[in-house]
């Protein structure tokens, strides 16, 4: 009898394995897909536009309000800590690099994913269960060049460009907290930080934001598109909402996985 | 005789439900498809008329057998040769399968703005006209969902015909529409296919009208596949299942024939 239950879980756990592996290769598989559809003419400028507009501009306040709100809080704890060895001069580096190198990156990250990606995930989900993209593919017309790798042109060029934003905002946030509010010296937060920000540190920003981007985008389109795949995804409607959260849930948990890898690879 | 158009050699397809029981919808089926005519392909809701399109468009894979389009095989090909062969396809889904954050215009516009090299202008010009013959006019500027289901299916139509493919595949083309707009899309077929010559595969419940047009009826039947060569043929068959197909419909076409 639990010979049986033994094997029977054996089999389960073997047939989940599968299941994951399959389920990576087919997200494999889009990638390549969408990477091969930035390179198909002709090129769709005026959807990647849509996109950046959307993505992009779009996210605009919602960075606005998260970087100036973090910058904030982050110029007050800093200043009660370095206060305390009488260190506060420190302010304006400890604010602008774990802005650069940290925060402003993976925050920047984590609301696209919320705000743009599940949006992208739904649309694309509900384009897949009602046969429009099956509808493309027999007019000849290639998905991913149509309108799926635009959407990866357009993440990889906001994503960065919002992570400056949120890295400027912020910036300016922990001013307002640290040098306006709390009085700490406007010229040693601000030579603080010119002296201790250096190229390497904007690079590994830069280079995290690029990455963040492409997962961001990836997950949440690739899910959409593999809607009906989805093990216990369900049909319809809901299969749609699961997957979507779902979407959101695993980009941005791959953000932090890839944000503590890249650090620790590069810093 | 020339190459068929389609043609199925020992296609099976099932599905495997999720408690993992198997369901038969295609049993070693062959059939052929002559070209330039008209096929139509009936029989009861669920018996997978819409399954075989798919996999004539290989937007589903059968479980084995040959399925040839143009004399190509197309059970697993990829990439740029299944493109190329479904280059030869107009579509007309069951659901429709409109763009639905595009414009009426848009909808019927996009196979000529991405597969042809025609002008903006001529291909305003061209839109407006078959939307013209479907009786859309003045609908263009609406999204899908804010129009009727007969609506949706014309404008569908629209979109299929678009780029003069070689072979037509009609999924139900006259569900939702009125007696009137049914017997004119019909004519609209016939007049397309004079001019055109393409293939036409419809799936149809409207059995009646649809025999007008057909040079060839598939009937489909638990899992096989009864071809025959005419309307005709198809009403003198001895088989026991046809003759209860024939009944049924036939009744209906005096049905329909006493309301006139
Ligand atoms: N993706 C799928 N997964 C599982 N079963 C399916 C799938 N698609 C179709 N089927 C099953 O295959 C059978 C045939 O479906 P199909 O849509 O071809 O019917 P049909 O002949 O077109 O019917 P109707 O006239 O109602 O449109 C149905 O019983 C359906 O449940
Ligand atoms: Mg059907």
């Amino acid at each position: 009898m639990t010979d049986i239950a033994g094997k029977n879980a054996l089999a389960s756990l073997g047939g989940t394995g599968m299941y994951i592996l399959a389920d990576l290769g087919k997200m494999s598989l889009f990638l390549l897909q969408a990477l091969r559809g930035l390179f198909r003419r002709p090129f769709r400028f005026r959807e990647c536009v849509k996109q950046v507009h959307f993505i992009g501009a779009g996210s605009v306040l919602v960075i606005f309000f998260t970087a100036l709100s973090t910058g904030m809080v982050l110029g007050l704890q800093g200043y009660y800590s370095l206060n305390k060895f009488g260190a506060e001069g420190m302010l304006g580096s400890a604010v602008s690099l774990t802005l650069i190198m940290e925060l402003g990156p993976v925050l920047t990250a984590l609301m696209v994913a919320g705000r743009a990606g599940s949006a992208m995930c739904a649309e694309i989900g509900i384009m897949r269960i009602s046969d429009q993209i099956d509808a493309l593919e027999c007019m000849a017309v290639d998905p991913f060049r149509f309108f799926i790798s635009p959407k990866f042109v357009a993440a990889i060029i906001s994503v960065p460009l919002l992570t400056a934003l949120f890295d400027v905002i912020g910036i300016a946030g922990g001013y307002i907290s640290g040098v306006l509010l709390m009085g700490v010296n406007p010229g040693s937060f601000i030579e603080g930080m010119q002296q201790s920000v250096t190229n390497h540190d904007i690079n590994l920003g830069i280079i995290k934001s690029f990455v963040f981007a492409v997962l961001v985008v990836w997950i949440c389109t690739g899910r959409g598109y593999l809607v009906r795949e989805i093990r216990g995804a369900g049909f319809g409607a809901e299969s749609v909402s699961r997957v979507t959260t779902q979407a959101v849930v695993m980009a941005s948990i791959s953000v932090l996985i890839f944000d503590y890898l890249l650090t620790a690879i590069i810093l | 005789m020339s190459e068929p158009a389609v043609e199925f050699i020992g296609v099976s397809k099932s599905f495997v439900g999720r408690d993992g029981r198997r369901q038969v919808i295609l049993d070693r089926v062959d059939f052929s498809i002559p070209p330039g005519q008209t096929t139509v392909i009936a029989g009861g809701s669920g018996q997978g008329k819409s399954v075989t399109l798919k996999l004539i468009l290989r937007l589903l894979d059968a479980d084995a057998g040959q399925i040839l389009v143009g004399g190509v095989d197309i059970t697993g090909i990829r990439g740029g040769r299944l493109e190329e062969v479904r280059t030869k396809f107009g579509v007309l889904f069951q659901g429709a399968a409109l763009f639905d954050s595009m414009t009426v215009f848009d909808n019927v516009a996009l196979p000529l703005r991405e597969r042809t090299d025609k002008t903006e202008e001529q291909i305003r010009q061209q839109v407006l006209a078959t939307l013209q013959t479907l009786d859309l006019s003045g609908h263009e500027e609406k999204f899908p969902a804010q129009l009727s289901g007969g609506m949706q299916k014309r404008v569908g139509l629209a979109r299929a015909l678009q780029l003069d493919p070689e072979i037509m595949l009609f999924d139900e083309p006259t569900t939702g529409l009125d007696p009137v707009m049914t017997r004119e899309i019909y004519e609209l077929f016939a007049r397309t296919q004079r001019k055109l010559g393409y293939t036409a595969i419809i799936v149809s419940h409207d059995i009646p009208a649809v025999f007008s047009l057909a040079d060839q009826v598939i009937i489909l039947h638990d899992g096989k596949m009864d071809a025959f060569a005419s309307p005709d043929e198809l009403q003198w068959s001895t088989k026991p299942h046809i003759k209860d197909f024939v009944r049924t419909t036939m009744g209906e076409l005096y049905q329909s024939q006493l309301v006139e």
